[in-house]
């Protein structure tokens, strides 16, 4: 092959001090959105820019990298980025959650239980959880500084008057650490707890926005609710009908132009793992064929 | 104990004391020399014509502008008494929005236009730490019934509120955490007639009811009679007057006073 274009991972070493500096800084405070100076990546912000640049600013050559986007390792954006690493860093690549030692994503935690040593690295489009009811960045900066939390609990509120119950089910908000409010990106409630006391390390880059922040191992991670309205997870009341789990979040698939729908798992390493395993679900009586990894 | 019949909520103690208060920018004196003390429970009118100082004098007052000179001093609900300079701005906005209430003359500014009423009571609610939605809830429905908002109209957006209806959803939102001093300015400033005479009605019923002192910045000697015990009259940044309302308003002495009562002065 020819001599590199690239530096080791894309960004420079100067570019990647600085985004180390605004990483050890996320994690010293946890929940506290770091400000960095984000670079222009060769993709779209739709993309994760963010979550890029994190990624390229940990990565060392002996890491195992995995990338997934809605749970799936599959998807365009995530096959792109899994590729982009494996070009410009070298490292190898895996579907394989347990093998990973540094995963991207965008919608998800693994449904595997992540283990130390590990870091998630999310890809965040709007780090600020006050945003909805307070646009003025000077105010929500000053909101975070004070501890001043009673706006988030307007937004709760507001859900609970509208429909009855929290409506909210994405980018649920949560306190970290006791002391700061945070924005989990868009995953679904359903993967909160997972968040908390989590023995992996947890990065959150905000490319547009540019805006780093964390969760170190073993952080408490509180999703805010009423005591007369609880927090509670949800999914879809059926089990996987691939793998018949009945505790991993699914997605809903239309199968064909009559309605007909199905509930699958949105983490397809675990469902493929359970079927692996010999776990069968209402569609898939047929032995479970490898599907060939990109 | 002789100490012990000092009482932390002493009626005989000024709430809050403004001393030498004044505010320039640049060459220009927008309020100077204020001195007054406020007693708990007392409602205070500041008055005259636009330009004379009484909204920048508000604001001095409740602390959301700092003096060019002089300090403002409010006794604290623990009953030490405070310059307000020497608050951390931690303890300025959580005094704010729980000892005091500002009621603004546009409701945009008090209100968020895009949440419910509901929620706009129980804000300040959850601000100090109230975390059942219930009772948030049934304590935002009594507020509204207080200032004569129907209740089925609860979970509609102040967007959709009358003008009157905005200004007595402002009131509630600032009344609820029972604050012991109410700041307004021209309260009822660009409402119908009709209107304002609803709202002073209720102002002056509210006030009465919970012992509110209140520091009201009107041109309309109108709201002054009704709500003020006292008036403070100001004129090109000083005050010029000051006394019991019924006499400074039937008997004033100064000539400019005299003007202002007789609507010889555009307000
Ligand atoms: N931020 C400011 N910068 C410069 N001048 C100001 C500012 N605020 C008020 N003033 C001036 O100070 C004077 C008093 O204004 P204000 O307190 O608003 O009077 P009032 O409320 O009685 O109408 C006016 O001459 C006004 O133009
Ligand atoms: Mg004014």
């Amino acid at each position: 092959m020819n001599a590199p274009v690239y530096n080791f991972a894309y960004l420079d070493e100067q570019t990647k001090r600085m985004i180390r500096r605004a990483i050890l800084k996320a994690i010293a405070i946890p929940g506290y959105q770091v400000p960095f100076a984000s670079r222009e990546m060769p993709m779209p912000y739709g993309w994760g820019t963010g979550g890029v640049q994190v990624t390229a600013a940990i990565l060392g050559p002996a890491d195992v990298l995995k990338v997934i986007d809605q749970g799936s390792d599959d998807t365009t954006n995530a096959i792109s980025i899994r590729k982009f690493f494996a070009r410009t860093a070298g490292v190898a690549t895996t579907t394989a959650t347990a093998d990973a030692t540094v995963i991207q994503t965008r919608h998800r935690i693994p449904e595997a239980p992540l283990h130390g040593g590990q870091v998630l690295v999310y890809q965040v489009p709007i780090p600020e959880p006050l945003r909805f009811l307070e646009p003025r960045e000077t105010e929500t900066r000053r909101m975070h500084a004070l501890g001043e939390y009673g706006l988030m609990h307007v937004k709760l509120y507001e859900d609970i008057a509208r429909f009855g119950h929290i409506a909210t089910s994405y980018a649920y908000p949560v306190k970290v650490n006791a002391r700061y409010v945070m924005d989990p990106s868009p995953t679904p409630k359903f993967d909160n707890p997972k968040m908390d006391n989590c023995p992996a390390l947890q990065l959150f880059g905000a490319g547009r926005e540019k805006r780093i922040y964390a969760i170190p191992p073993y952080t408490s991670v509180v999703s805010l609710d009423f005591e007369d309205h609880p927090f509670t997870r949800y999914r879809f009341d059926a089990p996987c009908a691939l793998c018949g789990a009945d505790d991993s979040y699914l997605d809903e698939i239309v199968t064909d132009d009559q309605g007909s729908r199905m509930f699958v798992c949105s983490d397809t390493d675990y469902c493929e793992n359970r079927q692996a395993q010999g776990h069968r679900g209402s569609e898939s009586a047929a032995p479970h064929k490898e599907r060939p990894h990109g | 104990m002789a100490d012990s019949k000092i009482a932390v909520q002493d009626n005989d103690q000024p709430l809050l004391l403004a001393d030498g208060l004044g505010k320039s920018y640049g060459r220009l004196s927008a309020c100077r020399d204020v001195s007054f003390a406020l007693y708990p429970g007392e409602v205070l009118a500041i008055v005259g014509e636009s330009g004379s100082g009484k909204s920048t004098l508000l604001q001095l007052l409740s602390a959301q502008l700092s003096p060019s000179a002089g300090k403002v001093s409010y006794r604290m609900r623990d009953g030490v008494m405070r310059d307000l300079a020497a608050l951390g701005e931690a303890e300025r906005r959580f005094l704010l929005r729980t000892d005091w209430g500002y009621v603004h003359q546009d409701p945009v500014l008090g209100l968020r236009m895009a949440v419910s009423a509901g929620a706009n009571v129980g804000e300040r609610l959850m601000a100090v730490g109230w975390n059942h939605y219930g009772r948030i809830r049934d304590t935002a429905t009594s507020w509204l019934e207080r200032v004569e908002i129907d209740v089925g109209r609860i979970d509609d957006a102040p967007r959709t509120y009358s003008g009157g209806m905005r200004q007595r959803l402002q009131i509630a939102r600032n009344l609820v955490t029972e604050p012991r001093l109410v700041f307004m300015d021209e309260p009822t400033g660009g409402l119908d007639v009709s209107v304002q005479a609803r709202l002073l009605d209720l102002m002056r019923n509210l006030v009465s009811e919970l012992g509110l002192a209140a520091i009201v910045v009107t041109h309309d000697l109108a709201v002054a009679r009704l709500l003020s015990h006292r008036v403070m009259v100001m004129k090109g940044g000083r005050v010029i007057e000051t006394g019991l309302t019924d006499q400074v308003l039937d008997d004033p002495r100064e000539p400019y006073t005299q003007l202002l009562v007789s609507s010889i002065l555009p307000a």
